[in-house]
């Protein structure tokens, strides 16, 4: 177990290496840095101009020596200008060379500076974290128990009109990607025009003019049922059909075991039947699709996040890409790498720890 | 002239009935939930005496009756509304549905050719005909065929064009009629117009054909690219292998929004990577068909030197002009002319035209184009080669590929031809599944506006378009988004029916 996991981190930090290493390379490919350039100093640079500039900020040397510094293995890049004033990688504007630490990269803490925020990345990039992470923690707790009693009810008795009707419905919600499910039901909740909200208000039966709030921007501060509601329902929704299916594969097969045969024969309870003897078993292969399912969801993150204008992780990517802000990119792919890799970690370790067949051998 | 009301002339008498069902449908579904959490069951059969079987019908029974004959009145009427759409004359008459069901006249042909046909000949069509004894796959079929068959007649459904703009109808509710436009326009706006004056209708038609060429494309490709490569790594193993599969693991951990994010953009076009990206992607199809061909009929030289060569060296030459805008044949003729006039003005007239020249062979995509059909293909391709890789470690150790290695046959030969064939089931089933994801994709490319040209017709771009005002005018992004989610249902049913029947051989 302990080899296996050692094995397993190995392969982890080296495919980051890579994944790191290919969002390095296309953020700073000549295009790129030139749109950079022409952003951050002047929209109207001459191409010499353009070279000094970047020449100036360290962006002219090798790619693999600047993936190092980034990393923090090579040792920062420093100049000294012509009239003396010195600048370089790990120099804080004001400082010397002499001053300031050799190394800064991310192994030392150090993201970078975001151009677009014009903070440091780790200052920014926390609090987009935790919003995110509210997002997802509330779509995780719909989504998971939702998903996991339909994927029962439908596998217990295979084939039967519950198992049609809940398929049928775990179908139609794979296919329902967010922007579709999303823009339906802003239309149908959260319009004062169309929808059920002018009905309702009508009838007095809600306090404002629609049922949920189209823009979740005020649950940044204060997430409310009303605010909250549809970014939720939407990210768990699309997510949902998926683990009800193999939920349903997996209690379908369960059902058809041997040991369930007896314990019907023996005169036990259908109901105990599926709590006592099929559940536990059957819920093995839908966890490590749930775990799975994370990083899939960063996708619904970011289109969520999008269409209800909530500034989380998912909005900070759109936005740096956009802008080709790299530091602020790298930081969020390596945030996105490591959560994909651990969640593969955590649902091997778990599928293993799962399952006793492959515990004990 | 008056707006076009939703049901035309038969309302008067057909939207009650609607309305009863879809009441009606309700009713039956609650008391049919509530009956069964306290337990109600259905009837079971009774077998009588001379071995009949009959029911003795409970109330869980007849909810469930009310449930199936409102669904049978609803989707009745609704028929009604498209025959009598297509029968009657005048637009208002018809109203919205029925001039809906009208303009669809083309698909409903095609649609009613295509089931009687598959339906008449079913015993007869293998996997393919199998796909009718089943009604979930029907349902399924239908739905992709339906917006298959809109891709195709898009020209003759559209009643406008896609990009056609009418200042008067920014934001018209569906059903206006067109005012301020040309002479000969068709009258009505029938889904209504978006923020730009453009007919809703005719967009998500036109969206269609978009949607409809590139996704079974890229998905095609990506089929090709996973098959190429994850036959031998299945089949031979080693370190290649390892290296295939740790690439393609990669590529799998890889946010598929944070790749297109950074693939996708205007100055990647600029540095190349699409085509290096296409130039190795397309090349697998390629090898791929050569060595299918090879392995086949190596013993058959007069069909290796008639068949299968051309073929390969025309697909070559497909490859070469595609992605890199060049063709040999031109190449060499300026090359000749230039070397026979050298120090001519001629030969650097040559020299310098020879670029630009577009070549014969080859198919004209732009570049972000490109892209947009590279990363569809990219982020695909290592899911479908872990299928197959999965596939082939299980079909490798059958009785028949022993055979065929005591026969003597080499390795593509088996792979090609007794491995692939034996796991087409589930790669049918799987292609139809990832079309709808590539669906789903490549809406997401253009909700973002990556790659997407504004102008686009394409479903995602429309529902992004149609966002800004979502509140005050719900009509526009909704019909792109209820077509790209039925196009992906049916595909999704349809891959559903075919997986039960392959089950069931």
């Amino acid at each position: 177990m302990g080899l296996f996991i050692l094995r397993r981190l190995g392969v982890m930090i080296l495919t980051a290496l890579c994944l790191t290493f290919v969002v390095f390379f296309l953020t700073n490919l000549g295009p790129n840095l030139e749109k950079l350039a022409k952003t951050q100093g002047n929209a109207r640079m001459t191409d010499a101009e353009v070279v000094q500039w970047l020449d100036n900020r360290g962006y002219s040397r090798p790619l693999l020596v600047r993936y190092g510094e980034w990393l923090g293995v090579a040792p920062g890049w420093t100049r000294v200008a012509p009239d003396g004033t010195e600048t370089g990688r790990c120099v804080d504007p004001g400082s010397t060379i002499a001053e300031s630490p050799t190394f800064c990269g991310v192994f030392q803490g150090d993201l970078g500076y975001s151009t677009v925020s014009a903070d440091e990345v780790s200052n920014v990039v926390g609090g987009r974290l935790a919003l995110t992470g509210w997002l997802m923690l509330l779509a995780f707790s719909v989504m998971v128990p939702a998903a996991l009693i339909v994927g029962i009810m439908a596998g217990m008795r295979e084939g039967s009109r519950l198992d049609r009707s809940l398929s049928t419905f775990s179908i139609a919600s794979t296919a329902t990607p967010e922007y579709v499910s999303g823009v339906i039901f802003i239309i149908l909740f959260a319009s004062s025009t169309s929808g059920l909200s002018p009905w309702l208000a009508a009838n007095g039966w809600i306090d404002g003019r629609t049922l949920f709030l189209g823009s979740a921007r005020s649950a940044m501060t204060d997430i409310t049922f009303w605010n909250f509601t549809l970014p939720v329902i939407t990210i768990a929704l699309y997510g949902m059909g998926y683990i009800a299916r193999m939920t349903r594969a997996s209690m379908a097969e369960v059902m058809t075991a041997q040991y369930i045969r007896t314990a019907r024969l023996k005169g036990v309870s259908f109901r105990n039947i599926v709590l006592k003897h099929a559940l536990r078993n059957a819920l093995i292969a839908p966890f490590t699709v749930i775990m799975l399912q994370i990083p899939w969801l960063l996708t619904g993150v970011v289109i969520v996040e999008t269409l209800f204008n909530y500034n989380g992780f998912g909005w900070t990517l759109v936005e740096a890409a956009g802008n080709n802000d790299i530091e602020m990119l790298l930081t969020c792919s390596v945030v996105a790498v490591f959560v994909v890799l651990l969640t593969q970690l955590i649902s091997d370790i778990g599928y293993v720890y799962l399952n006793p067949r492959i515990r004990i051998s | 002239m008056e707006p076009l009301n939703w049901t035309g002339s038969l309302g008067t008498f057909l939207n009650p009935l609607m309305l009863w069902a879809v009441y009606a449908f309700i009713a039956a579904f609650l008391a049919n939930m509530a009956m069964s959490i306290i337990g109600m069951r259905q009837a079971d059969p009774i077998v009588n005496p001379d071995h009949t079987i009959s029911y003795k019908l409970g109330p869980v029974d007849y909810a469930l009756l009310v449930m199936k004959y409102a669904v049978f009145v609803f989707l009745g009427a609704i028929a009604v509304h498209i025959v009598a759409g297509i029968l009657q004359p005048s637009h208002e008459a018809r109203g919205i549905i029925g001039g809906l069901g009208a303009r669809f006249l083309p698909v409903w042909i095609a649609l009613i050719a295509s089931f009687v046909l598959s339906i008449r000949f079913k015993r007869r069509l293998g996997l393919y005909g199998k796909l009718f004894d089943n009604l979930i796959g029907m349902i399924g079929f239908g739905l992709a065929m339906f917006w298959l068959f809109t891709a195709i007649f898009a020209p003759m459904i559209a009643t406008h064009g896609a990009i056609d703009q009418v200042a008067s109808m920014r934001n018209a509710v569906p059903g206006s009629a067109v005012a301020g436009g040309d002479e000969g326009l068709f009258a009505y706006y029938l889904l209504g117009g978006d923020n730009l004056g453009r007919d809703v209708f005719s967009r998500m038609i036109f969206g269609a054909r978009e949607v409809l060429t590139i996704a079974p494309a890229a998905t095609l490709f990506a089929f090709m690219v996973g098959i190429t490569l994850g036959l031998p790594a299945g089949y031979m193993g080693g370190r290649f292998d390892t290296l295939i599969t740790f690439v393609a693991n990669l590529v799998l951990a890889f946010p598929v929004i944070l790749l297109f994010y950074l693939l996708v953009t205007p100055e990647i076009v600029e540095a190349g990577v699409p085509v290096y990206m296409a130039a190795v992607l397309f090349i697998l199809p390629v090898i791929f068909l050569w060595v299918l061909l090879y392995s086949r009929y190596r013993s058959q030289p007069h069909i290796i030197k008639w068949v299968a060569i051309p073929i390969t060296l025309l697909l070559l030459l497909l490859y070469l002009g595609t992605v890199f805008r060049f063709d040999p044949f031109v190449w060499l003729a300026t090359s000749f002319i230039g070397y026979l006039n050298q120090g001519n003005p001629v030969s650097e007239w040559m020299m310098t035209t020879r670029d630009s020249y577009e070549p014969l062979i080859g198919i004209p995509i732009d570049g972000n184009l490109l892209i947009v059909f590279v990363s569809v293909v990219f982020v695909n391709s290592p899911t479908v080669f872990r299928i197959v890789r999965g596939l082939v470690l299980d079909i490798k150790t059958r009785d028949y590929v022993a055979a065929a290695q005591t026969r003597g046959e080499g390795p593509w030969y088996i792979m090609l031809w007794e491995i692939l064939p034996n796991a087409r089931g589930p790669l049918i089933v799987d292609f139809c599944l990832r079309i709808g994801y590539t669906t789903i994709l490549l809406g997401t490319l253009g909700f973002f506006g990556l790659g997407v040209d504004p102008e686009s017709a394409n479903w995602g771009s429309t529902i992004n378009e149609g966002r800004a005002l979502l509140r005050l005018y719900p009509h526009p992004p909704l019909p792109p988004a209820l077509a790209l989610m039925t196009l992906v249902l049916g595909l999704n049913l349809l891959a559903d029916g075919l997986r039960e029947e392959s089950l069931k051989d």
